[in-house]
């Protein structure tokens, strides 16, 4: 490629040829350097798509990974689309650049949704450029130029040549909009079960993860957090932690100066940390034994809110010490109360002062821990003019405004890398660690890598709310439903849905919601107030199907043909139809009907979260005096699904983690501070106790895709409470099960 | 000065006797595919193999190590290819990734020392190692295969 060239397809694709410079390329095993730098030059046709002179094509994903399997099927999209050959292909993780790779943000299960048409379109305009450079070359008519895997072809005069003999220039043609795209019966990339491509590196331990991250000179930080919520650091002695060897520094870091304005994903739960940085890990954890701190209450502490999400705004978090006894006392005085009305069909009083019967049932749920297997950490190098950093995170764009304002550098000035990350769920939205890194790197001059312990990432909060909801249920004197009312609460915030089913499905409904302030922090957690909801309102239907003396699964089938035929009220947010046919599906795989399936206890559950629908039917046996859960039946519509085995493994995953947190997953608080500290007494599932089958099934159909990662979490919880009733012979109604089966606290 | 053998190559490292082994492979030793997970031998994210065992090498301390033979995740197969990866890799077992370097080194051993391990088997020899994914049908699956193709190679 001549200079002029290589200046005009700069000016043209914003960006050019590019040369791979990042850190993950740099810890690329030896087996792949040649691959990762061949002997050309990346030509970059446009964000998405960079080719070398020798062919060497390569497809960055926009969206950080976190086990969801975005750095797969991401890049599918685009191959689609290309025309090459998946085996051959090399796929990197982008750089942060909205600009280029779109919102790039890993959550709400909106990968899939968000990149579905402009990644399809973006692999197109490539192709495209492919041929009109090949055609401008050949002087022949673009329409007769075709592709195969990573080929350009001319029938007519016989040419061929490689996609990257012609890169140069078509990185010099303008980018075509609006192509066809191919129709779903021509798929011949999505729909096809791809292996995960960095499994490779997984299986061999190569560096990816954020906590794997080194480079010359940098220092590990580790923070000190107050012991319990509402507290703070009121004084500290470091002198023996200093002496302590390797320890360079022991210093107080505020996060936000007062009077910050924190926008949605600005969460941080103590504003002031101890800090110990030294050399290594293991040294800065045993200086942190060294220290003498004086931790006091804070009382009521002010925030200030605002940073696109709302109005600026003061909000007072107030200074109690909870204890979780407290919370339930509280949580009943407030359910008792008057409470915010989020939707009202009809005359709900009236029908329930009518009512033949009236089933009442209250349900709650802990506060949970996320316990991404990889700890909160994060890379700083902050100097005066720029700021690099490279770790795990679910959405850089969210956290890279709050950088630029805490370090008062432009955004242009600060790279943020993304790693792989050792899980997330929601917790890694929240970056407030990034900014925790940056100003520790910033204050000792160094490059630094911040890590939480496993106590300091579990106690450290951004939790699932704790939740309660009451359920009521009116039946007239024909059992026949007429009126439907759920009121839910949570600390700090309610977990209602108002608009899904069953609303639109009874004549007479109401849905209430009340709040609690708290100083405990709470963020997002696979499937947001979802993952309560489903367990609270399917184990209820479960004993409402039972009183009308209806099979669980007929009654929601009954409903949602309410729903769909003649329905109640407006904006109900679920296709009945979509809804029915998981159902209908999963009672078909199950063999929901056959006698020989009488043996296990069984329960049903179906929810819609996230734009798609899951449904799970748990058999459950009792092993050793404990319920157990041996098989599983799943049936999903999720739209087109892009990668079959993965998607597979992501709802076995989803079981199993529903399982887990049913029976196990909960914290408790006294006087402020989190009961449960390591795995030892937060119990999450292990092998022996995931069930030996899941049987996954998806609804096919042509619909776009939507995403994956939440939707099948929710219905579990409530499926393996409508089996535990069975097995147990009584109905739960307080998460975590475990406890009140006195199954052991920990292995 | 500590003399310690990993992945059959030498080294010599100045850190204090007592440190986990887990730290001076990752922080001194630049070997970071044994993770950190909770630093209490709940996880298993951490298992390196100490003269052929399975061992938690976060509550390992390196002295333990010394002059002695550590195997890590980096060093199972010169070429990354011991029956469990490739059977890892056949059934795409993992998803975010982070414990696998564990769950396939307390595998290992699993197979070393029991050739054709029954479910019953493979629940209790993997029980302390989580994987907060839920990947856990795919290991036990993974675990039957790679011992059905270690048979058939006629290692069994």
């Amino acid at each position: 490629m001549t200079r002029r060239s290589f200046l005009k397809s700069s000016a043209l694709a914003g960006g050019g040829l590019m040369l791979s410079f990042t850190w993950l390329s740099a810890f690329t095993p030896a087996g792949r350097e040649k691959e990762m730098a061949p002997g050309g030059q990346w030509v970059e046709i446009n964000g998405y798509v960079k080719i070398t002179p020798d062919n060497v094509i390569k497809i960055l994903n926009p969206n950080p990974e976190f086990g969801q399997n975005v750095m797969t099927s991401l890049p599918m999209m685009i191959a689609e689309e290309l025309d090459v050959d998946w085996q051959k292909i090399v796929v990197e993780m982008g750089p942060h650049d909205n600009a280029k790779l779109g919102p790039q943000f890993t959550g709400g299960s909106n990968s899939m949704r968000m990149y579905w048409k402009p990644l399809r379109e973006a692999g197109a305009a490539v192709r495209q450029m492919l041929r009109t450079a090949a055609a401008q070359a050949w002087a022949v008519p673009v329409e007769e130029v075709t592709t195969k895997a990573g080929m350009l072809h001319h029938a007519k005069s016989r040419k061929s040549a490689t996609y990257g003999s012609f890169a140069s220039q078509a990185a010099s043609l303008p980018v075509p909009k609006g192509m066809k795209l191919k129709a779903p019966k021509d798929f011949t990339v999505v729909s096809r079960s791809k292996k995960n491509v960095e499994g490779q590196k997984i299986v061999s331990g190569k560096p990816l993860f954020g906590i794997d991250y080194q480079q010359p000179g940098m220092l590990i930080a580790m923070a000190e957090h107050p012991p319990g919520f509402g507290m703070k650091l009121k004084s500290f002695d470091a002198t023996e932690a200093l002496k302590m060897p390797g320890i360079k520094d022991v210093f107080r870091q505020q996060l936000y100066a007062e009077g910050f304005e924190q926008g949605g994903f600005d969460t941080r739960s103590f504003n002031e940390l101890l800090v110990v940085v030294g050399n290594t890990t293991w040294q800065v954890m045993q200086a942190r034994k060294k220290l003498k701190v004086q931790w006091e209450p804070a009382g009521d502490t002010k925030d200030t809110m605002g940073g696109g999400r709302g109005p600026k705004r003061e909000v007072v978090v107030p200074g109690e010490l909870e204890s979780t006894d407290a919370q339930l006392r509280n949580m009943k005085d407030y359910a008792a109360k008057p409470a915010q009305q989020l939707r009202r069909d009809g005359d709900p009083e009236t029908a329930f002062k009518n009512a033949a019967t009236v089933i009442e049932r209250t349900c709650h749920g802990p506060f949970l821990a996320h316990n991404c297997m990889e700890p909160m950490n994060f890379f700083a190098h902050v100097t005066d003019e720029k700021a690099l950093l490279v770790g795990p995170l679910q959405a850089p764009g969210w956290t890279e405004p709050t950088l630029a304002k805490v370090l008062n550098l432009p955004a242009d000035k600060i790279e943020i890398q993304m790693t792989r990350m050792g899980g997330g769920f929601g917790r890694r939205a929240y970056g407030h660690y990034l900014t925790e890194a940056a100003l520790i790197s910033r204050k000792v001059k160094a490059p630094v890598k911040l890590v939480y312990t496993r106590e300091d990432d579990m106690t450290y909060g951004i939790y699932r709310p704790m939740y309660t909801a009451t359920y009521r249920a009116a039946l007239d004197a024909n059992k026949d439903l007429i009126a439907f009312h759920v009121k839910g609460g949570g600390i700090p915030e309610h977990p209602i849905h108002a608009n899904r089913f069953p609303a639109g499905a009874v004549d007479n409904y109401l849905a209430e919601g009340w709040e609690i302030p708290s100083n405990i922090t709470i963020g997002a957690f696979r499937a947001p107030r979802s993952n309560f909801n489903a367990a609270a309102e399917q184990s209820f239907l479960d004993e409402l199907a039972e009183a009308m003396g209806k099979d669980p699964i007929e009654l929601r089938l009954e409903l949602l043909k309410r729903a769909k035929e003649n329905p109640v009220g407006k904006n109900n947010d679920y296709d009945a139809d979509r809804y029915a046919g998981i159902l209908k599906l999963v009672r078909d795989k199950s063999g929901w009907n056959q006698p020989e399936n009488k043996k296990y206890s069984r329960g049903v559950a179906a929810y819609f979260c996230h734009n798609s629908y899951a449904a799970h039917v748990v058999d459950m046996v009792m092993r050793d005096g404990q319920p157990y859960v041996e098989r599983v039946f799943s049936a999903i519509d999720c739209g087109i699904v892009i990668n079959p085995d993965a998607a597979t493994n992501m709802v076995q995953g989803a079981v199993v983690d529903g399982i887990g947190n049913a029976f196990y997953g909960g914290l408790t608080l006294k006087n402020g501070a989190v009961e449960q500290t390591n795995f030892y007494n937060y119990r999450l599932i292990r092998m022996h106790e995931a069930p030996q089958k899941i049987d996954v099934h998806f609804v096919q159909n042509d619909i776009d895709p939507t995403g994956l990662g939440e939707p099948p979490f929710p219905p579990v919880f409530g499926a393996v409470a409508n089996a535990l009733y069975k097995a147990a012979g009584k109905r739960f109604y307080q998460q975590p099960f475990g406890p009140q089966l006195n199954t052991p606290t920990a292995l | 000065m500590l003399n310690l053998t990993i992945n059959k190559k030498a080294y010599q490292v100045d850190v204090d006797p007592e440190t986990p082994l887990l730290w001076v492979l990752r922080d001194t030793l630049g070997l970071v595919g044994t993770k950190y997970g909770c630093g209490v031998a709940q996880c298993g994210a951490c298992t390196v193999h100490l003269n052929g065992e399975a061992v938690r090498s976060c509550v390992t301390k390196v002295s333990r190590a010394v002059g002695q033979k550590v195997v890590t995740i980096e060093g199972l197969a010169e070429k990354a290819d011991h029956p469990v990866q490739k059977a890892w890799l056949e059934l795409d077992v993992a998803q975010c990734g982070y414990c696998q370097s564990g769950q396939i080194m307390s595998a290992a051993v699993l197979l070393r020392e029991n050739k054709n391990p029954t479910d019953a088997d493979i629940d209790a020899a993997m029980a302390g190692n989580i994987c907060r994914c839920g990947t856990y049908l795919r290991i036990r699956e993974a675990i039957r295969l790679a011992a059905t193709s270690q048979r058939k190679a006629g290692n069994g």
